[in-house]
């Protein structure tokens, strides 16, 4: 049976694309698959008795090392943000390409924890800053100082001891451009030094919460449980940050979009579905649902996602437990068919990630597919004709040429880069001054507004003539040519309209980052929770993969 | 040192920032990004055409042609480097491009290798006493001495025809010793050897 790939149009919505979860395509989960044969080693832990200092980990198999660089500072109450605008955090981080030398440490000693201000250079690989979670860090070193272990269920309540409230990559502040380390096998599959970054900075935490208890009160004090460390993550803030990435980056956003919908796709399409793969789906679904009682958020609009995703497993169990046939043929199939029909977005997304559990295969050979290089289509074909524009926005941005962007609620917003931290912002156009020096992510205004200039043009004309006179709508003429090939490449709503919720598009990335527990704090920024349940790197040699549905069970 | 991503994107939001769309100043992002990695001053460049552009007046082009001429206001190098982009595979049929004044000309030179690129032929260029060619966007080979040049009266282009750097008689005599690596043939591999005895009229 041959079975489509699900439309963009329906997919490719931001509602959708706000409902989407971790899977096991996600890349911090596909990371720790790729990763697991890596030889780890705490090369230098240098702190003082309050958990100030260096240290580095290093990450190595054969000749190839990474080490992660930390920097931990005194930082006062009332100096600690996850603000973009902060310039002071609790330890900083690089990557490093290689082992560093002490003249390294020192340089980065004084560029590292400057972060935006300091100077990178091409050994450095990734940065990142991060914040205590001052409750769960002070209650565990509370704890342990007096030989107790703290308690999880207090613990699940945060998650993590930190939350990072950047990563940055690819060239920012100096450090290597992503020419320099492309062809690497080992990161070639996507975010995989970011993920790195991440992954040893959550055991840059547990190292030091051990660290500051055993001098607090030497003859006391004990190390924390390897199950309740392994239960902890690393929380991340995350603000207006991601949502330009994903517009700016579509041949990327197809390809994550469009692995997870082939992975679909090939499920659905298994004819006999082996009893044993259906059981570890059932399992991981089963288990899922410990880790939904633990996310906790005062979000209304979260909250509200929530409760529905609960009371549809409830009734996708009864389904699969008292009505449906196991013995049927197209197992996945039928049951997605139920699921589209009887769920909601949340809960859909949520099974058509679980689907993807049993199957190592499908998704190991997806997994490299993930990563773009959108330098290689940035060249617009001018020697195409304007019937073929034409023919593209009407195939592929239907709903778009619906909107009247001479409404001013759908033109409400504007996006635009702030001067002080040089972050997106998103403001209203009718209430805050600088429209006019709005970032081009207005796709569906602008590739209307080119459909309008191409109305009454004669189909034989070339692009090259049409942009003689028409560069204004150069960028609109690209992105269109861009979904022709790549038809995940573009959120098919108006990300300027009245009703824009940012998050969602953060939560689409998070999701492929392989993100838990979305908190939103606003419509704005959220802060979520990863690596939690994974194993510690002493332990990624006994590597089991569903260790995301046992985190705080 | 700066990463060439700094370089592509200070040089995008700047050339919007002094009014070019952003779909040209993604272009002129590239093309800064491209003339940095080969070495040519193009932050350099850039920069000084900027803070000139609001107060000085510059010719746009729209269709490029073999001889552009603007007497008294020199072209804009972006609007001539897109443009040829835009229209290098008719412009490949022309001998000989020239343009009588232009500004800021190095600014054109990422965008002519970029179209040598895309047509898959090699571009010469003479500016002023400097010679650059531009092979397929993988190099360029230039005499050029990294000059601030905020104008030019002699900016030639021409079109390689893909023609061999070597001739014939050269060819056969390396050709002659790659043949060493061969191994003659017996009578007994011509009759075992892949294909033997079938007949191939059946």
């Amino acid at each position: 049976m041959q079975i489509e790939l699900r439309d963009p149009k329906k997919i490719m919505k931001l509602k959708r694309l706000g409902s989407f979860h971790q899977s096991k395509l996600s890349f911090l989960r596909s990371f720790l698959r790729e990763f697991n044969s890596w030889d780890y080693k705490r090369e230098l832990f240098e702190l003082d008795n309050d958990g100030y200092g260096v240290a580095v980990y290093s990450f190595k198999k054969e000749q190839r090392k990474y080490s992660l660089v930390c920097f931990a500072n005194k930082l006062d109450d009332n100096e600690r943000s996850d603000r973009v605008i902060a310039t002071k955090w609790d330890a900083s981080f690089t990557l490093f390409d290689g082992i560093p030398t002490k003249k390294d440490i020192e340089r980065l000693s004084l560029n590292v924890p400057r972060q935006e201000i300091g100077r990178m250079t091409y050994k450095e690989l990734t940065l990142s800053r991060a914040n205590k979670s001052m409750r769960a860090f002070n209650y565990v070193v509370e704890c342990l100082s007096n030989g107790n272990q703290p308690s999880t269920k207090k613990l699940s309540e945060v998650g993590y001891l930190y939350r990072t409230t950047a990563v940055y990559g690819s060239g920012k502040f100096g450090l290597a451009d992503r020419f320099r380390i492309k062809n690497r096998p080992e990161i070639h599959g996507p975010f995989r030094l970011e993920m790195m970054l991440v992954y040893f900075v959550r055991q840059f935490t547990i190292d030091q919460v051990n660290f500051i208890s055993k001098n607090k009160n030497p003859r006391k004090a004990i190390e924390l449980d390897k199950n309740i460390a392994r239960s902890l993550g690393i929380g991340n803030s995350t603000g207006l940050g991601m949502a330009p990435f994903i517009v700016n980056h579509p041949i990327l956003l197809n390809n994550w979009i469009l692995a997870r919908e082939t992975a679909l796709k090939k499920i659905r399409e298994i004819k006999d579905v082996k009893q044993e793969d259906f059981n570890y789906f059932f399992e991981c679904l089963k288990n899922s649902i410990n880790n939904i009682n633990t996310w906790n958020t005062d979000s209304d609009y979260q909250k509200e996602k929530i409760k529905i995703l609960k009371i549809d497993l409830v009734k996708f169990i009864k389904y699969l437990e008292q009505e449906f046939d196991k013995k049927k043929e197209y197992l996945f199939n039928i049951i997605f068919n139920w699921v589209d029909s009887n769920l909601t977005e949340e809960s859909i997304e949520y099974v058509v990630s679980l689907f993807l559990e049993p199957y190592d295969e499908i998704v190991d050979q997806l997994t490299p597919t993930m990563s773009a290089d959108e330098e290689k289509f940035f060249n617009i074909p001018v020697e195409r004709k304007i019937e073929d524009l034409r023919v593209i926005i009407e195939r592929n941005y239907t709903e778009i040429l619906n909107i009247d962007f001479n409404e001013d609620k759908n033109i409400q917003n504007f996006w635009f880069i702030s001067k002080n931290k040089e972050e997106p912002r998103v403001a209203n156009r009718f209430e805050e001054i600088g429209s006019e020096l709005e970032q081009p992510l207005a796709i569906a205004r602008d590739v209307k507004s080119l459909y309008i200039r191409i109305k009454n043009l004669k189909n034989s004309m070339t692009v090259s003539r049409f942009l003689a006179d028409n560069n204004d709508l150069r960028h609109a003429v690209r992105r269109v040519f861009m979904v022709e090939k790549f038809p995940y490449s573009e959120i098919q709503d108006n990300i300027i309209g009245s009703e824009l919720m940012p998050i969602d598009m953060l939560r689409l990335k998070l999701s492929f980052f392989g993100a838990c527990k979305f908190d939103p704090r606003s419509d704005k920024w959220l802060r979520i929770c990863m690596f939690q349940g994974a194993p510690l790197p002493d332990e990624l040699k006994q590597f089991n993969d569903n260790w995301i549905y046992n985190s705080l069970n | 040192m700066r990463s060439f991503s700094e370089i592509e994107t200070i040089s995008k939001r700047a050339s919007r920032g002094a009014g070019f769309s952003w779909g040209v100043s993604e272009e002129i992002g590239k093309s800064v990004r491209l003339l940095e990695m080969f070495g040519l001053p193009g932050i350099l460049h850039l920069k000084n055409y900027l803070e000139k552009i609001n107060n000085h007046n510059y010719q746009k082009i729209t269709i490029i042609s073999s001889d552009n001429i603007s007497n008294n206001i020199p072209y804009c190098p972006i609007s001539v480097g897109v443009n040829f982009l835009d229209q290098a595979y008719n412009l490949e049929k022309i001998e000989n491009i020239n343009f009588s004044n232009l500004a800021y000309p190095l600014l054109v030179v990422p965008f002519l290798s970029r179209s040598s690129e895309i047509i898959g032929k090699k571009i010469l260029l003479n500016l002023e006493n400097f010679k650059f060619l531009f092979n397929f966007n993988q190099s360029i080979i230039s005499n050029f001495d990294n000059s601030l040049i905020s104008k030019t009266t002699n900016f030639l282009i021409s079109f390689n025809q893909n023609e061999d750097s070597f001739d014939e008689k050269t060819w056969d005599s390396l050709y002659k010793i790659s043949q060493k690596t061969f191994v003659d043939e017996t009578e007994s591999s011509k009759k075992t050897s892949a294909g033997a005895g079938l007949t191939d009229n059946d």
